[in-house]
Order: C-alpha cells, then structure tokens, then sequence
C-alpha cells in the first residue's frame, strides 16, 4: 500500500494509486447476473480525467462543493476523485432522502456542481421547491434516450481533452462535508479534513490491511462513511478490487459472493441477520445425518478457533459453508449499529469472523474495532491506533460518556459553532454514547445518551425529523421521542420512535384518530416510522418562545409514565 | 396480458405463500411491512419472486417509497 505519511490530502493519494497499480482491477460493477463495468486503476484514470478537466473549464475551483447523490456504482467513485483533483469538497448525500431534503442539504452546503442519478434528478426537479436550486452544473448518470434534462447534463458527455491541473490540498484542507442528520432539525454537516481520512485510512489499514487481489463488496451506501472509508479509500490506496451491486436484493448479494470471491464485506445487522436466516433455514432442509454431521464441525471448528480464527482451517472443516460465500472470505466488518452478539457469534462458529466496530460520522469512521484476539462478541473492540478514549462522568457500574480524541475527529458541524462547541469540548469529542471498558481494553456499549435512534439498516433517526410528517395532527399538541431517551435501558437494542400525545380538553382517543396517525406515519420510510404512542395527561413544558423543553419532558414521562403504557403501532 | 386486478390478486397471493400468511388477511391497500410482518430487505426478496412470476425486471428504486400492493402491483403492471 501507499505510505499515506507522506501524502496531505486525497487527491494525491488516489493519483499517486492509480499510476501504481494501473494494471490491478480497481471496480466491477454488476446488475443481477450481468457485469457492467470491470475497470482498471488505468481505466479509472483515463475515464475520470476527461471530466476532471471539464469540471476545471467549468469553474470549479479549489474549495468549491460538489455534491454526489447516487447508489453505489463506478461513476460515484469516477466522480469523487475528479473532486479531489480540482481540490474540491465532497459533500456526499444520502440517496435514500427525499427530494425535498436533498434540495434542503444541496442549499445547505452550497453545492456549485451535483452528480446524481436520472431518476433521483427526476425526483428533485419535480419537487415544489425545485426553482429555488442554486446548484449551478449538474451532471446526470443513466438518463434514457430522450429524457428531459431541465438544464442539467448528461455526465457521460461531460469531458473535455487535454491534461487538467492538479491541486494540492494540505492536510487541514476541508476534504467532505457528511450529514449526519436528517434537515427538519438541524442539519449536522461533519466538516472532515484530509487529515481525518488519511489518519484514518492508516489506523484502519494498520489491523485489517488490503492488497491487489482483496475483493471488497460494497454494499453499504458510499455516502455512508464507512464504506466511503473501506469501500473507497482503503482499497485504491492498497490496490484492491471494489464490487459494485446495482441490486441489493438478497438473493443478487449471495450470488456475488461466489461470483466474485469475495475478501471483506460491511454490512449492517438487517443484511447480516437475513444472511442468518438463510442459512438457517438452509440447515434446517438437511437430512438428520448430515446436521449431525454439520453440527459435530461446528463444535471442532468453534473449539479450535477459540484463541483466534484459523480461516484455512475453517474452509476445510465447513467446505460448503464457506463455498456459500466464494470460499475466500477473511471478515465481516460491522458496525453503524447495534449486532445481536447471538448473530455475530453464529457466523464466527462457522468460521466466518465478524469484526465489529464502533464509529459516528463526527469521528471519520471508526474508533474501536474488534482485533479478533479473540474473537469476542460483546464488545465492539478496542481503539484503533492513534484513538483516545474515556468515559465521563462514570457511574457506579462504570458506564458514562464515551468521549474521543485523535486525529480523525472532524474540524467542526458546518456552520454551527454552537453545536460544534457543545460536542467538542477541551478537543475531545462527546460521542452522546454511554459505554465502559472491560478488564481487557474492550469498549462495551450501553444505550444512549441522545435523543436518536440508529436502526438495524444503520440510519441514524433522530425524532426531530420525523414529526413534520404528523404536522396539523387534530391533538393539543405532540412530540417524538427516542423510547431508551425515555426510559433508559442500559442496552442499545429495541430502540423505537414514540409518539407521545397531548388531546384536546375532553377529546378522546378514537379509531378516527389512530387512522390519522397510522396514515401519517405511513408517509413515512419504514425505517422512520413511529413504533408506538402514549398518551400524556399534561400540557408540554416550553420555553418563553414556545418550544418543547424536549429533555424535561423526557425525564418528567419517564419519571411519572411507565413503557408498557406505550401502545404499539 | 393480465389487468390490473389480476396482477394485484397474483401478487397477494405470492406474498401469502412467499411470507406463509393466511391470503385472506392480506388486502390490496395493506401497508405490507406491517401485514406481513417482514424488514425492507424481505420486501426485496419478494420482488425477486414477483419478477421471475411476471417476467419484468424492476429496479430497486421502483419500490423504494412503495408500502402498499396496490402501488406496488401499478409499478408491475406498467411494466408487463
């Protein structure tokens, strides 16, 4: 791999690896069984300078934003590194967004050039507020012959020749600018420099190293800084093979395992548990004599990778397992979001070892990591080289605030001083985690202490977002809570949105009502639905300009109300 | 090629048979995350199945928003 000590910012890396490993695979993108794409570190750069330079004729200077908003594929990466070589700022956005939040965030970073896929445009220049875009240049993937454009271009067109001028960022030059939350609240753009991707990038690789040949599957949304991180960066600064998926149904993703012998795959606990299932009820379609047979190599393969994993081993004790999943898999990295330890410990047994992590966007990617010595699945790990960590305020079990310091830490939340000097206090960055070491150095996570949830898809929700969808509801007044913000549990699972409900004076709660609310929250994406509602007896405290004193209210319903009062959805 | 109504019945009772749940509890407007009781990457399973029965190819974005078989059915059928 790369020395990234030598190097201060991206851009230059990513040149400097294409040229060295110009001949390796660097991308393949497939859609079901076809294969679409297959570059190599030379192709990428033949196909991104074009761009590069006509992005630089088109008035994109160092320090300018440009926004990507696109699934997973080759031309996000084609796109970012053309970026990174006018020196300019990433601000990758979350496709899964409507087109009136991705309006709200282009606005909101200032974006002068968007790339984006057709159909997504056509979400955004539908919306209501679309006149008022004032992103300048926007650069269309995929769009069908004939299509209408409303001014934008066709990204494929958009090159020009000639070799364009490379621009060297220093290391405290801004690199991306990542939302960490939803718009209807606060926009919480993470400015993260070079330096925190290229520190990060060292501690990550240091433990769990790419190199030419490593397949890695990205599944998980670039926008996402983890595969931004391990499906991006990691890989073309060591040479490795990125695989795209432009279908992520399940059964496309387990064919891609062996069609690509797959190395390292991330994923979230929604795709690992329905790998799970699968394999489960695949095992259960055994004869009696071979589950036997499977079983008694489940517990010689678990005895003997106790200590460590012993993949060679593992693939000869449980050839078929392995074959499942292309018979070269080294690791599952997880993290993003609360792994059933039952999970995790099920795929280690087979001798699939599931390395999971511990990160938030503020933080770059990763702060903790699970070195696999042993293999333990109730911890997310230990800190990654160059990683500070330390619990505030420790109660009598010693759980507190898990607090960060190191280099990969973000400059600041885009225009909000008040917000950043609330969450980085003395250079130490206040997680809104509750954790505690163990004996052995390893974090153990407990809940939280902010008001959000993080679902097993690895969106993280925060409640404020989510109640423009019950606007004008007919009650005296309503608010959205994280249910452990609630009733604290000490445990990052069965995290659920509550609706908690202020009727009118002698209003009742009727089927008319719950139809409303079901409607309402049906507008919404499954993953930010409202779980359950209560009903509160009490006006809502609130401030002099009339806003919910969200915390008091908290405390006073899990004070006086109890959970199992809550009725489910 | 089958109207409308039909493609909607054939999706319901794919659906019953895919998820194991009783045809009769399944109707067109239901909110199939909630009826079927299934996480959006089960829902992905069952347009693979709904693929390969009406011979289209829908990608994923088609469904993403989609939370009812009568929308779900509008996008198969314009397709057919």
């Amino acid at each position: 791999m790369l020395d990234l000590r030598q190097y201060t910012c991206l851009g230059a890396a990513l040149r400097d690896a294409l040229d060295r490993f110009a001949s390796e695979i660097c991308l393949i993108e497939a859609d079901r069984d076809r294969e679409k794409v297959r570059l190599t570190y030379s192709d990428f750069k033949e196909t991104a300078l074009p761009l590069t330079r006509a992005l630089e004729d088109a008035d994109f200077d160092p320090g300018d934003r440009a926004a990507i908003i696109m699934t997973n594929q080759s031309k996000w990466l084609i796109s970012a590194y053309s970026i990174f070589y006018c020196g300019g700022i990433l601000v990758p956005l979350d496709y899964k967004l409507t087109a009136h939040e991705h309006l709200q965030l282009l606005a909101h970073s200032k974006a002068k050039v968007l790339f984006v896929e057709y159909h997504l445009w056509r979400a955004i220049t539908q919306a209501p507020d679309f006149h008022a875009i004032k992103t300048k240049i926007v650069l269309v993937t995929e769009v069908p012959l004939g299509a209408d454009l409303a001014g934008a271009f066709r990204w494929e067109d958009f090159k020009r020749k000639g070799a364009p001028d490379f621009v060297m960022r220093q290391k405290d030059d801004v690199a991306c600018i990542v939302y960490s939350s939803g718009t209807a609240g606060r926009p919480k753009g993470c400015v993260l420099t070079h330096e925190n991707y290229l520190e990060q990038c060292r501690s990550l690789t240091a433990w769990y190293p790419f190199w030419p040949g490593v397949r890695y599957l990205s599944i998980l949304p670039t926008n996402h800084a983890i595969d931004f991180m391990v499906g991006f960066i990691g890989p073309f600064v060591c040479g490795a093979c990125v695989v795209h998926l432009r279908t992520l149904r399940p059964d496309f993703v387990r064919d891609a395992f062996v069609r690509y012998r797959i190395t390292y795959v991330s994923l979230v606990p929604m795709i690992l548990k329905n790998l799970e299932r699968g394999l489960r009820a695949k095992f259960d379609e055994l004869p009696a004599w071979k589950r036997f047979f499977l079983n008694r190599m489940i517990a010689i393969n678990k005895l003997l990778t106790r200590r460590r994993p012993k993949v060679r081993l593992s693939r000869t004790l449980l050839g078929g397992v392995h074959r499942g999943f292309g018979g070269e898999l080294l690791a599952l990295i997880t993290g993003g979001a609360f792994m059933e330890p039952s999970t995790m410990q099920f795929f280690y047994d087979l001798g699939i070892p599931v390395v999971n992590g511990y990160g938030l966007t503020e933080a770059g990617t990763a702060l903790t990591l699970n070195d696999l010595k042993p293999f333990r699945a109730d911890t997310v790990g230990k800190p990654l080289p160059g990683v500070e960590l330390r619990i505030l305020n420790p109660d009598g079990e010693g759980i507190g605030e898990v607090a960060a310091r190191s280099k990969t830490i973000m400059s600041h939340y885009l225009d909000d001083a008040e917000l950043t000097l609330e969450t980085i206090v003395d250079g130490w960055l206040l997680t809104g985690d509750l954790g505690r070491f163990d004996g052995r150095g390893h974090l153990q996570l407990f809940g939280r202490k902010k008001n959000m949830i993080v679902t097993e898809g690895g969106k993280n929700i925060y409640p404020e977002d989510i109640e423009t969808a019950f606007d004008g509801l007919p009650v005296k007044e309503y608010c959205i809570f994280a249910a452990n913000y609630v009733w604290p549990q000490k445990e990052l699972a069965h995290e659920m949105l509550l609706l908690v409900l202020r009727l009118d004076q002698n209003q009742q709660f009727d089927s008319k009502l719950l139809a409303e609310i079901d409607s309402r929250n049906r507008t919404l994406p499954d993953f930010k639905r409202v779980g359950a509602y209560l009903i509160w007896g009490r006006d809502f405290p609130r401030t002099a300009s009339m806003k919910i004193k969200r915390q008091i209210l908290a405390e006073e319903i899990g004070k006086t109300g109890e959970r199992k009062a809550a009725v489910t959805l | 090629m089958p109207t409308a109504n039909q493609t909607l019945d054939e999706i319901l009772n794919l659906a019953a048979a895919h998820f194991k749940v009783p045809r009769e509890k399944l109707n067109a407007d239901d909110d199939f995350f909630k009826a079927l009781g299934v996480d959006s990457l089960q829902t992905l399973d069952l347009l693979t199945r709904l693929e390969h029965h009406f011979h289209v190819e829908l990608p994923d974005y088609e469904l993403q928003g989609v939370t009812d078989f009568r929308t779900l059915a509008g996008r198969i059928q314009a397709r057919l």
